[in-house]
């Protein structure tokens, strides 16, 4: 079925771009960039009717990559380059070409006025090839290869402008805490690979059920600390809230619809493993809440436009770990799928806002946008809807699913998780009343965007409204993943919603109704509030116990200590040494004939007198 | 009657002219005595390499001796040679003075 085309259209557009994008127009990169991943999206989409109901695995074999060891012995490594599509993979592939193409699109309009415009689109593209091999590897190693490629393009694009320090700084941190989850990665295909002999999931995975569930709860937790990394949860999830520093259709593409949710399609691919390890899923399950609720916390008193969207990422991403943590693998997927339009549409409606605004971000010198960019307004109202779960929207039905999952598995987990859904509503309610209605608070003048960015958004808009009942993600992957228990209780529906809709009326009633309530609040409740503001000082605990003594360690002991105490002065001190030792050596070469002949008199007979005290010759 | 000679005294006469050369190289500063120094220390060796040779009934000291002969009259060759040209630009036979490769 020729899989391959798919990932090497973007890598093509990437190398295409990125070597002779300097010399091309505008239109030319333009064409390149979303020519190459349009066409990966339809050939996706002919590839899956090709293959049709996709009952089983389908696999592309195309070289052997890595191998060592002789083939009967139990440390015979072989990797294959070997591309695999199944019902799972089929919607990451969806959704990443199909909403990498609208962003793609957006992003020409959006970007139309900035620097490195070719550089930024040849990312972009090099992002998507990389996201591809991610979803079509057909093992861990090949997965792992997308998963490092992706992170790079993650840190260039964040650092996209580079000229400026927060911009660099971000792009760093995002780096290095991802070094953390991959580190987790890492080690556990080093223990896949001992206890199953193979990274790949046609083999490793059929094992799994019949390993000690002990061995599948490390290597479970180990690609958890991963997932951690890359789906910014507790404790590794700092690095995304500040990666918004990238432009805002890299925050749509790769840090809210598509590189986040790596970390739910690696869990969910391993699903067996977590199956079988239950105590490993239950901890998954409470990452995944206690993210969900804390960063939702926090979403709720930040005034930057894209910081709000940043915690809603981590804490949407947060009710997909729930989901998976409950074994409703389906469920957590879905969210993906919803959270992918709408949260992409989120993401690029508050960039068509701060394109109006001429790169204003603060909601606070924002308000009465409504009439000014109407076209934006009611794209992003159809996001409002649909994270806030209101029936019959695509958020609705997602999250709706995984609390269900959830009160099977846990009850306090799901009540938590209604209340991250109250809170949920609450925020983006804030921040479309903070943004769209009310009195102009700011000194702009806003335009509407142009309409390749609206027809994106609007596309976006109608999946965001119908995507719920239009793809049921858990009806077509229901053969792939283990069965789950359906809660009969009708009840819980009401729960979730009722949750949504306080959340809106609060904020109905704070920011709307009564203006001066926001501040008063914030007065009266001045600790907890400057706690939330200051996003619980988790930057600062942490740049406490680990960035400060890893700086002082690496300065003081690595750099002073070990580097250039131990590492040089061992250099220099052989060098000065050899020049004393020279100093005095060189008294020998004093040019007198004489002196060298009574040297070797004495060389002769030192060497005969020592000769004589061995014992002569034999 | 070379049998009432004892061998160690030909090794006696060999080491006497050896040393002889040997402190001729040492003290003597004129640069033809050091020369035929050298020439005395080899032929001190030749007379060990014969006494050896005529003691083990064995003929290759005879041969080494020559070829030291063969190699000591080349090198007498060159090393006058390069005493004529070195008195010629110096003007001097004095190895102490003839000390230019130092520093």
């Amino acid at each position: 079925m020729q899989l391959w085309l798919i990932p090497i259209l973007p890598l093509a557009g990437f190398l295409i771009n990125g070597i002779f994008g300097r010399r091309f127009s505008k239109s030319l990169v333009n064409a390149v960039a979303i020519g190459s991943v349009v066409l990966s999206f339809l050939w996706v989409v002919k590839t899956l009717f090709g293959l049709g109901g996709l009952n089983d695995a389908h696999i592309e074999h195309y070289f052997t990559w890595i191998q060592s060891g002789l083939p009967d012995q139990p440390d015979f490594l072989q990797v294959n380059c070997d591309f695999m599509v199944d019902r799972l993979t089929a919607v990451f592939l969806l959704v990443i070409t199909g909403v990498g193409s609208l962003i793609h699109i957006y992003a020409t309009g959006y970007m139309a006025h900035e620097g490195g415009y070719y550089r930024f689109f040849a990312y972009l593209n090099l992002f998507m090839f990389f996201m591809l091999v991610l979803v079509m590897g057909a093992s861990y190693l090949l997965l792992f290869v997308g998963w490092e490629g992706v992170g790079l393009c993650s840190y260039l694009l964040i650092g996209f402008y580079f000229d400026k320090q927060f911009a660099t700084t971000a792009g760093m941190k995002a780096f290095i805490v991802n070094r953390i989850g991959d580190f987790g990665f890492a080690l556990a295909m080093f223990y896949i690979f001992r206890m199953f002999g193979s990274l790949e999931f046609s083999k490793v995975l059929p094992q799994a059920a019949s390993a000690t569930e002990e061995k599948l709860a490390i290597i479970g937790l180990l690609l958890m600390v991963g997932a951690c990394g890359k789906s910014a949860q507790i404790p590794l999830y700092t690095w995304l809230p500040d990666a918004m520093a990238g432009p805002t259709p890299v925050s749509a593409l790769i840090h809210a619809a598509t590189m986040v949710t790596a970390g739910v399609y690696m869990t969910a691919r391993s699903n067996v493993i977590y199956y079988h390890a239950p105590g490993a899923a239950g901890i998954i399950a409470i990452i995944g809440i206690a993210t969900a609720f804390f960063a939702a916390t926090i979403g709720m008193a930040q005034n930057d436009i894209k910081k709000v969207f940043a915690y809603s990422t981590v804490s949407q991403l947060g009710y997909m770990f729930v989901g998976i943590g409950s074994g409703a693998y389906g469920a957590g997927v879905w969210h993906v799928v919803t959270h992918a339009f709408f949260k992409a549409l989120l993401f690029l409606g508050a960039g068509s806002v701060i394109h109006a605004l001429e790169g204003e971000q603060d909601m606070r010198h924002m308000g009465g946008l409504r009439k000014k960019i109407p076209i934006t307004f009611w794209t992003m109202c159809c996001a409002w809807v649909a994270i806030s779960g209101i029936p019959p929207f695509s958020g609705f039905f997602s999250k709706d699913a995984i609390l269900a999952a959830a009160y099977e598995h846990s009850h306090p987990i799901y009540w938590i998780g209604v209340i991250t859904a109250g809170i949920t509503a609450f925020y983006v309610s804030r921040a479309m009343f903070m943004t769209f209605f009310g009195e102009p608070r700011g000194h702009h003048h806003p335009h509407e965007s142009p309409p390749v960015m609206w027809i994106p958004l609007a596309i976006l808009a109608l999946l965001s409204l119908a995507g719920g009942f239009l793809f049921n993600v858990p009806e077509y992957l229901k053969e792939i993943f283990p069965p789950i228990h359906e809660a009969e209780q009708p009840w819980l529906v009401f729960i979730s919603v009722a949750a949504g809709l306080i959340g809106i009326g609060l904020a109905y009633v704070i920011y709307l109704w009564k203006p001066g309530m926001a501040d008063s609040l914030a007065a009266t409740l001045k600790a907890p509030y400057q706690i939330i503001y200051n996003k619980y000082f988790i930057d600062e605990f942490y740049n406490a116990t680990v960035v400060k003594p890893t700086v002082w360690l690496s300065r003081v002991v690595l750099w002073k200590g070990a580097d250039a105490g131990l590492i040089d002065g061992a250099v220099n001190g052989i060098g000065a040494r050899s020049r004393d030792a020279g100093s005095v050596l060189r008294l020998l070469q004093s040019g007198n004939i004489r002196s060298y002949a009574a040297w070797v008199l004495f060389g002769g007979v030192a060497l005969m007198a020592a000769m004589a005290l061995a014992g002569g010759l034999r | 009657m070379m049998t009432a000679v004892p061998i160690s005294w030909f090794l006696t006469l060999s080491a006497i002219l050896f040393a002889l050369g040997v402190a001729g190289f040492l003290f003597r500063r004129n640069i033809i005595t050091v020369f035929m120094s050298i020439e005395l220390m080899l032929n001190a060796v030749n007379l060990s390499f014969v006494t050896f040779s005529y003691h083990h009934k064995n003929v290759a000291g005879h041969l080494f001796t020559f070829f030291v002969m063969v190699v000591a009259a080349a090198e007498a060759a060159v090393g006058l040679a390069i005493i004529l040209t070195v008195f010629r630009n110096r003007g001097t036979l004095n190895v102490d003075e003839i000390d230019s490769m130092k520093n």
